[in-house]
């Protein structure tokens, strides 16, 4: 074996069949929880629209996405005349695997508790190992880049489609992705520079001990909410799914898209809601640290887990079944003149305080001369909207 | 709480009953004038209503009506009349049950019953005949291997006419002005618009100005 690279600095075979094991696991899992969260979503929404929803399919309608998916199989495989043929293909992938990646980087179990020794490993074949595929130094940077690929498939989609509603719809993903993308990641900045690294699993480590310890709590709610709402416009679920917005654009992006390519996007959709759900427990709910009653020590965080992250699922369903689309221009608005400048303002504060404490500085100086930063900015982003409004205002009256 | 009310909203929907009906499994109850497949009336000693004068033919909207006439055989009449429908023929993948045929016969030959629940594998079937269309000798329409006929489905396939008044005038409500059927003979005018049901509108003071309109008719 000399010269092999895999098997250096005491990495053996334990190592690798640990690590494809937890491929194959968090793949497998990550499937089963796609199929169950559709069955989720249309249950859910139907309960609240006083439907019944699936329950033909297996018990309680279980089956229904099985049976969609069997179905898809089976569709015939269109392509138009018009498309790019490389590129119509290549984009469903595009969309499925970085769907795929970004949930390798979240912490699923192992015990955070706040005592010494407990730092969230499990022990599998004799090795210390952490319940998630990879803990990359860079962790929640890959999440921001996978969902910036993720943009290329539903761009790529919609212009290779050689249709004119694909286009629009993609247009819009790739508008309103890069709008919502600043305010999501600056939301993470915050969290990051309060944990002080940028690992996924040193941000739930940073997290462990109690309630007033998550990030929803010590950072102030307004990341929180900012990267829900975020996440919310990058999942392009409602009440943001302008990208398909089926009264205006047919299916947006994926009008063209049948069979088992469509399958890919729907599938890619929906696990994007699971990964997000999973990053916002990882970020601001401490992740799988929960209390731990009795036996199975190792069980009970990857069961706090997965009740955190149905939580957001159930919270995401809801936005769904209340809210009402935005217009397009609400949209920009929202995102570049309320959350942008929000997100701006809290990250200020937190890394001033942050600061404050590193340095020993004075805290009133300190406070003062955040608020009068705050407060120039905020005067000069009300000057800069009023100026752009009265422009608008003398084009229209030009017109 | 202003823009949070709505998620209040759809999360009490999530306790409250269910509306859907699960339509195979369970069935709700049909109108009384639901329009359905057709059938073709017979008067009380058999003869045939229809005189073929294709009035239903040349009103029918979506063109699934194909009859025509001939003359009464003088040794075996079919109808009472000079005429009788020699072929009757409705498509129903045509039909879209507009009931226009039933108000433009002058016999009341051709009413409809509450069947909806039938299906064809070919388009031959579909195009109901006048064997398939006439009532059997009890008045009630004959009843298809591939139709779903339920309780009452049949019993009740001119109530249309018995309804109200003819023409909504009021000064012919609740008079007879129809012919009898084989199996019921002359059927009781069915209750008007004017019935003393329900007393809201009795009390009401504008009561007279409603007379001869038909939009209250059709709900007992």
């Amino acid at each position: 074996m000399s010269g092999d690279p895999l098997f250096v600095d005491g990495v053996d075979w334990g190592d690798v069949g640990i690590m494809g094991l937890k491929v194959l696991v968090a793949f497998a899992l990550l499937l089963v929880a796609t199929m169950f969260m559709v069955w989720f979503e249309r249950k859910l929404i139907g309960d609240m629209q006083n439907r019944i929803g699936p329950n033909v399919a297996g018990p309680w309608g279980l089956l229904q996405t099985f049976a969609d998916g069997v179905k898809f199989f089976f569709k015939e495989d269109l392509r138009p005349e018009n498309a790019d043929p490389l590129v119509f293909r290549l984009a469903p992938y595009i969309s499925a695997v970085t769907a795929f990646l970004s949930f390798a980087v979240v912490p699923v179990g192992g015990v955070f508790a706040d005592v010494e020794g407990q730092t969230g490993t499990v022990t599998i074949f004799g090795k210390e190992t952490f319940l998630q595929v990879a803990d990359p130094p860079i962790g929640i940077l890959l999440l921001l880049a996978m969902s910036s690929i993720a943009v290329y498939g539903v761009m790529l989609a919609g212009w290779a489609s050689g249709s004119k509603y694909p286009l629009i719809g993609s247009v819009r993903a790739s508008a309103q992705a890069i709008s919502y993308e600043a305010a999501l990641g600056m939301a993470v900045v915050v969290v990051v520079i309060m944990a002080g690294t940028l690992s996924t699993h040193g941000i739930v480590a940073a997290q462990a001990g109690g309630l007033d310890t998550w990030f929803v709590v010590s950072s102030g709610v307004v990341p929180f909410v900012v990267f829900l709402i975020a996440a919310t416009a990058e999942l392009n679920r409602p009440p943001f799914d302008l990208v398909e917005a089926e009264q205006e654009l047919v299916g947006g992006f994926h009008t063209e898209y049948s069979s088992i390519r469509f399958a890919l996007f729907f599938l890619a959709e929906f696990m994007n809601v699971i990964t997000m759900s999973a990053i916002m427990v990882s970020l601001f709910f401490g992740g799988p640290s929960g209390p731990i009653f009795f036996g199975l020590t190792w069980l009970w965080p990857t069961v706090w887990f997965v009740a955190k992250v149905l939580v957001f699922l159930f919270i995401f369903v809801w936005f769904r079944a209340t809210l009402p689309r935005l217009r397009y221009d609400q949209l920009m608005h929202l995102g570049w003149k309320v959350l942008i400048p929000l997100i701006l303002f809290w990250l200020l504060f937190v890394s001033a305080k942050e600061l404050r404490i590193t340095y020993g500085w004075n805290p009133v100086i300190v406070f003062g001369a955040v608020v009068i930063g705050a407060l120039v900015g905020v005067t000069l982003l009300i000057a800069a909207l009023r100026a752009g409004d009265r422009a608008y205002q003398r084009e229209l009256e030009e017109a | 709480m202003g823009y949070l009310d709505g998620f209040r909203i759809t999360f009490n929907k999530l306790f409250d009953e269910r509306v859907t009906t699960e339509y195979p499994k369970e069935k709700r109850p049909k109108p009384e004038r639901f329009h359905g497949r057709h059938v073709l009336n017979r008067y009380e000693d058999g003869m045939e209503k229809c005189i073929g004068c294709e009035l239903c033919a040349g009103v029918c909207p979506a063109k699934c009506i194909y009859v025509r006439g001939a003359d009464n055989p003088e040794d075996a009449p079919i109808s009472p009349g000079e005429r009788y429908g020699f072929v009757y023929e409705i498509n129903y993948l045509r039909c879209i049950h507009c009931d226009l045929c039933v108000e433009a016969c002058p016999t009341e030959a051709i009413t409809e019953s509450k069947l909806f629940e039938f299906s064809f594998s070919n388009r031959q079937d579909a195009i109901y005949t006048k064997a398939e269309l006439v009532v059997g000798d009890d008045g009630r329409p004959q009843q298809m291997p591939w139709e779903l006929w339920h309780e009452d489905d049949d019993a009740n396939t001119s109530g249309w006419m018995r309804a109200t008044a003819p023409a909504g005038n009021p000064d012919f409500e609740n008079r007879v002005g129809w012919s009898g059927e084989l199996g019921y003979g002359v059927r009781a005018p069915e209750m008007g618009q004017h019935a003393p049901e329900p007393v809201e509108e009795i009390d009401d003071p504008d009561h007279d100005d409603h007379h001869g309109h038909d939009d209250h008719g059709g709900h007992h």
